[in-house]
């Protein structure tokens, strides 16, 4: 575990000692941003809609006692999904899409001696296959947690409206009720965090890769593994430190 | 000239290099030969710095390589183009931009155009000028190796290693890619180095042929007095080939005057 640990580190230091040049990374920055962020949208828009509006039904669906007015629903509906829905699942949707994606693509090229060239070129291939994946992921994962905010808001209203459990006005007076704007902002910490944990922790695995086509479907696997319960850890001690 | 000095490697207690010394010669095609498991893909990982040998040095034209300063690795490094034996080609970029990709890294001062020049002239070198815009997917596994070489020498490389560069293709393409790294060899008087348990490899561009054994090397000298070499490990891997074999049976069934007859037909069409 220590070893691990140590040799992720290490992993990690490489990757900045010595970095290649400023514009080949922004270059670099600007392509994984795409294929991190842009191609994640979808995804993160279906899961985040559904997830708001299956999370106002099924509050609707236990809130039974007439004393507690029907604004209540948007007011919880927004307060899970800015303090953990958001964050958390859109993290944890994007560990198995992007961390894959990166430990598949990072074992690939080692096991196809790619890696081996660029080093062999002297070209640091943490610094240049890793460290724009990482900042990219850094980036893009607080955009994507904000829109996963907007849209699962969203989703509760339309189903929370269309389903007849409460009406549209009581749904927006609940989400505008006692917002705490710091909320957001410790949501935005999380998402930076795990970005980090999912995309270190895959390219970790992928870049280290050894064997053949049996072992990179096992670095996937290990990277989306690790990857969530890392998040899942970091979520716990994130709320016991900032809230 | 590379010069390698009592170089070890171990592998969870498995010596694999047991104190290769040898040395690697300035416009020469050095073939390292022998079968498999006897440490060849080692002692070129530990030449190009891909693994770091227990013991021993490397020396890059008078320059220590193991153990010096990060810099002074880099810049031989930056001299090293390298063929892999599955070409290694980023299979995320067209066949132009792989070659493109060193001058890129390597040498930033380069203008657009004279990167494009360069590649242009190195496609044209390997004899690919019509592929530049084809994904490394779409060519067949000869001219994956072309492409290869033609990266390896982008950005004016001082040293070429290739790890097995006939591997997986067929008689006449081995012996068209062996002619174009001999080739390169001697027009840019680079240093090679050529891992290879290839018979028509030893016969065609053999000019510095080192055999290894068991981790150590048995013997070295050029393929005009490999035939008589006096190391029975070596006799031992050279009657082994089929091509060998071949021959031997011809003056068997033919007499000197066949072997004559078959020796003086051109290797491609033995």
């Amino acid at each position: 575990m220590f070893k691990i640990f140590g040799s992720f580190v290490l992993f990690l230091y490489n990757m900045v000692a010595r970095a290649e040049r400023l514009k080949v990374l922004w270059r670099r920055f600007f392509e994984e941003a795409t294929l991190i962020g842009v191609n994640s949208i979808f995804i993160v828009g279906i899961v985040s809609a559904f997830i708001g509006a299956v999370t106002c039904i099924q509050i609707a669906y236990n809130l039974t006692n007439p004393l507690i007015p029907k604004s209540t629903i948007g007011y919880m509906v927004r307060e899970m999904t800015i303090l953990e829905l958001a964050p958390t699942i859109t993290s944890i949707v994007l560990a198995g899409k992007v961390g894959s994606s990166i430990a598949g693509g990072l074992g690939t090229m080692r096991i196809t001696e790619q890696i081996s060239a660029l080093e062999v070129m002297g070209i640091n291939a943490t610094s240049y296959l890793v460290l724009p994946r990482i900042l990219a992921a850094m980036l893009m994962f607080p955009l994507l947690v904000i829109l996963a905010m907007a849209l699962s808001i969203l989703g509760g209203y339309i189903a929370g409206t269309l389903s007849g459990v409460m009406a549209p006005q009581d749904y927006i007076e609940g989400i505008r009720t006692d917002f705490i704007p710091y909320n957001i902002f410790f949501a935005l910490i999380k998402a930076v965090v795990f970005a980090f944990l999912v995309s270190g922790i895959s390219a970790y695995k992928g870049f280290y890769t050894e064997g053949g086509a049996l072992e990179v479907g096992a670095a996937s696997t290990s990277a989306v593994t690790n990857s969530i319960i890392a998040i899942l850890v970091a979520d716990y001690v994130l709320a016991a430190i900032l809230l | 000239m590379i010069e390698i000095s009592n170089l070890e490697k171990s592998f969870d207690g498995n010596q694999v290099l047991k104190g290769i010394s040898c040395t690697l010669e300035t416009g020469k095609c050095n073939l390292l030969l022998g079968g498999s498991g006897t440490g060849k893909s080692v002692l070129l990982s530990c030449v190009v710095g891909l693994m770091k040998p227990d013991l021993g040095s490397i020396t890059f034209d008078g320059t220590v390589y193991t153990n010096s300063k990060v810099d002074i690795r880099q810049e031989i490094r930056r001299k090293i183009g390298m063929l892999f034996q599955g070409s290694a080609l980023f299979d995320s970029m067209t066949v132009a931009k792989n070659v493109e990709f060193p001058l890129q890294m390597l040498t930033p001062d380069m203008s657009e155009e004279e990167r494009r020049d360069r590649v242009e002239f190195c496609l044209k070198r390997v004899g690919l000028e019509n592929a530049g815009n084809k994904m490394p997917s779409e060519i067949s596994g000869g001219m994956k190796k072309r492409v290869g070489i033609a990266r390896a020498i982008a950005p004016n490389c001082t040293y070429l290693f290739c790890d097995e560069p006939n591997s997986g293709l067929d008689p006449a393409t081995s012996i068209k890619i062996d002619e174009l790294i001999y080739e390169i060899t001697h027009e840019y008087n680079i240093t090679t180095a050529i891992i290879t348990h290839d018979m028509n490899s030893v016969v065609g561009i053999g000019d510095h042929i080192i055999f290894l054994h068991q981790g150590k090397k048995l013997w070295d000298g050029d393929k005009e007095h490999i035939l008589n070499a006096d190391v029975p490990e070596l006799r031992e891997f050279i009657f082994s080939s089929s091509l060998v074999r071949a021959a031997k049976r011809v003056e068997e069934e033919d007499g000197p005057q066949g072997l004559e007859h078959l020796a003086a037909e051109p290797l491609s069409e033995v």
